[in-house]
């Protein structure tokens, strides 16, 4: 027993250590970041303003909404990117400094190494995609949306990151088998995850395939949820309906990322991909 | 002795298993040969049928040539291979079933440094050692006290990785394994490409853990003098076979010789300072 709590006690020091390496990452490129949510601003941005353009060219639409709409799923977009880069980084990064064989050799579990390393991605993710989201809706557009509740999107969003993190999780194998060309396939993962799940519109305008897809993809649940909660003020009793598949999504894509990931990590040290230098 | 490689010891199922027991390990790898077509793979012997103990407290250096094998067979029993054939156990505990208690019992250097190069010495080795379960109020004063011992300045901690030499960096190398208390030292080429200073340094600092800690140290090296001085035993590994592993007057008697070196021609028909031809080209970009 004794020696089960000091192995979770191990474990849990060990996620802290993911943790921390990223805390000193961020802190010493911080200024790329700076530059990085400068981009991801106006990427926004030229999503924000169709709607204007269309209003502009005599199409009849409630600006507001649809400036609000596109706003959300431009912000759950970027949150996405950060999610997935952060897991992909897992490897890629480690692999580009040569740290990876000391981080694969270490006694931490994968497990709580992945988990050290998704709860990082949550918490810098959600105060970019907040600060995101503050800029262009006040500060850009001063979107009027009274109704707004935040809290139960925020919920929302956290709930998705579960499932999210799980398909990051499978993702961040890719680089474990082909180094070079893996990273990018996150990029690929992100945009069929967003296009099946009505980032800028609403699901049922897609050809009915799509449509099946969207069921089992949490981003669908996600954006449906926060723009409830942002356009229509609804709370969490009312989000329920997105909640519970966001949860049962994540109670299956976690175990199963984890499942992946420690496959394609058999298969690197079975073939020899780590690393290999010396 | 510290606690945690006493702990560690006390946690061993059989006190009395070697510390290192490798028997008939083997690996190849699959590479693709664009030369024999498209998708045509070429397999490649690493390691072939290497059998060898060590006892605790032991140092062994094993030399061989590029592309022996040495390398291969410091990662099949740091867990970061898997064998194809054979077995390897470090006290007791089997690299592939039990590999999470060989990870606590192993550290490893090897010939490049590793690190995140923006992040400072003290950073590096901090999260690190988390990872084995320490935390910060543990490191605290341990990370500078182990980063004395290896002989780093004191106010360069906290300069990225980056910024210092080759010999530094190995020097913060030597300190994120010891850190860990190891009861197997795993060291890949330590000193190769260090200038005669840093490589005096760092080999004085393998002597100086063989007496003051209870490590078991195995020795990969190009260096046949440093081979002699640090290990009480030698071994030729040669194309991923493992000729013998003795101590090195034992080597000399047996092949006739006057120096390792021509022990090491006699045992492999090869002088030791020739490249291995056959395998440099598909070393590519990778040293
Ligand atoms: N990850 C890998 N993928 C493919 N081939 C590999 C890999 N690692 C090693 N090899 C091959 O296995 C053989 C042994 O390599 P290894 O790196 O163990 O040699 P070494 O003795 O450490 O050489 P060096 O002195 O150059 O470091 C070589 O032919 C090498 O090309
Ligand atoms: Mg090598």
């Amino acid at each position: 027993m004794k020696a089960v709590l000091g192995n979770m006690r191990a474990e849990l020091v060990g996620a802290g250590g993911v943790v921390e390496r990223n805390a000193y990452l961020t802190k010493r490129y911080i200024w790329w970041d700076v530059a990085w949510f400068v981009w991801t601003v106006a990427n926004t941005l030229t999503i924000v303003f169709i709607a204007k353009g269309i209003e502009a060219t005599g199409g009849s639409l409630d600006v507001n909404e649809t400036m609000t709409t596109l706003l959300i799923g431009a912000v759950v977009w970027a949150y996405l990117g950060i999610l997935f880069e952060f897991l992909m980084e897992t490897v890629a990064w480690e692999r580009w400094e040569g740290t990876i064989e000391y981080t694969f050799m270490a006694p931490l579990s994968r497990a709580m190494h992945l988990a050290g390393q998704g709860v990082f991605a949550i918490a810098y993710g959600l105060v970019r995609a907040i600060f995101l989201f503050c800029v262009c809706a006040f500060v850009f557009f001063s979107l009027s949306i009274p109704d707004a509740k935040y809290f139960p999107a925020f919920v929302v969003l956290v709930v998705a990151s579960i499932s999210f993190i799980g398909i990051g999780m499978m993702m961040s194998v890719l680089p474990l088998i082909s180094p070079e060309k893996g990273t990018q396939l996150g990029f690929v993962a992100q945009g069929t995850l967003l296009v099946v799940s009505g980032v800028y519109y609403p699901v049922s305008v897609l050809p009915e395939w799509m449509q099946w897809i969207a069921k089992v993809s949490p981003a669908t649940y996600a954006l449906d949820g926060i723009r409830k909660a942002i356009l229509e003020g609804q709370g969490l009793s009312a989000l329920w309906s997105d909640l519970w598949p966001l949860l049962l999504i994540g109670f299956v894509s976690i175990p199963l990322g984890l499942w992946v990931f420690q496959r394609g990590e058999q298969y690197a040290k079975r073939h020899g991909k780590l690393k290999r230098s010396g | 002795m510290t606690n945690i490689q006493q702990a560690a010891i006390e946690a061993l199922p059989r006190r009395t298993a070697p510390a290192v027991d490798v028997r008939d390990l083997s690996k190849e790898f699959r590479r693709r040969d664009r030369k024999l077509g498209r998708f045509a793979h070429r397999k490649r012997v690493a390691l072939d049928g290497v059998s060898f103990t060590m006892q605790r407290g032991e140092t062994v250096a094993i030399l061989g040539q590029n592309g022996s094998g040495k390398s291969t067979l410091v990662r099949l029993l740091s867990t970061l291979l898997l064998p194809d054939g054979g077995s390897a156990e470090i006290f007791g505990h089997d690299v592939v079933r039990d590999a999470r208690a060989v990870r606590r019992l192993v550290n490893r250097v090897s010939v490049e440094a590793s690190f995140f190069k923006k992040m400072s010495s003290s950073e590096n080795l901090g999260y690190a050692s988390r990872y084995y379960g320490m935390t910060s109020r543990q490191t605290r004063d341990l990370i500078p006290q182990i980063l004395g011992r290896v002989g780093f300045p004191p106010d360069r901690r906290d300069e990225p990785m980056e910024s210092l030499s080759r010999g530094m960096q190995q020097k913060v190398a030597l300190a994120r394994a010891l850190l860990t208390s190891p009861v197997v030292l795993l060291l890949d080429e330590p000193t190769t490409g260090l200038d005669p200073r840093s490589k005096l340094e760092v080999q004085e600092f393998i002597r100086e853990i063989r007496s003051s800690h209870d490590s078991t140290i195995l020795l990969c090296t190009h260096d046949l003098a440093e081979a002699e001085t640090l290990a009480e035993r030698v071994g030729i590994l040669d194309r991923g076979q493992l000729l013998a592993v003795e101590p090195a007057d034992a080597l000399r008697r047996r092949f006739g010789a006057t120096t390792l070196e021509e022990a090491f021609f006699a045992a492999t028909g090869r002088a030791f300072e020739a490249d291995d031809e056959e395998d440099d080209e598909d070393r590519e970009v990778f040293a």
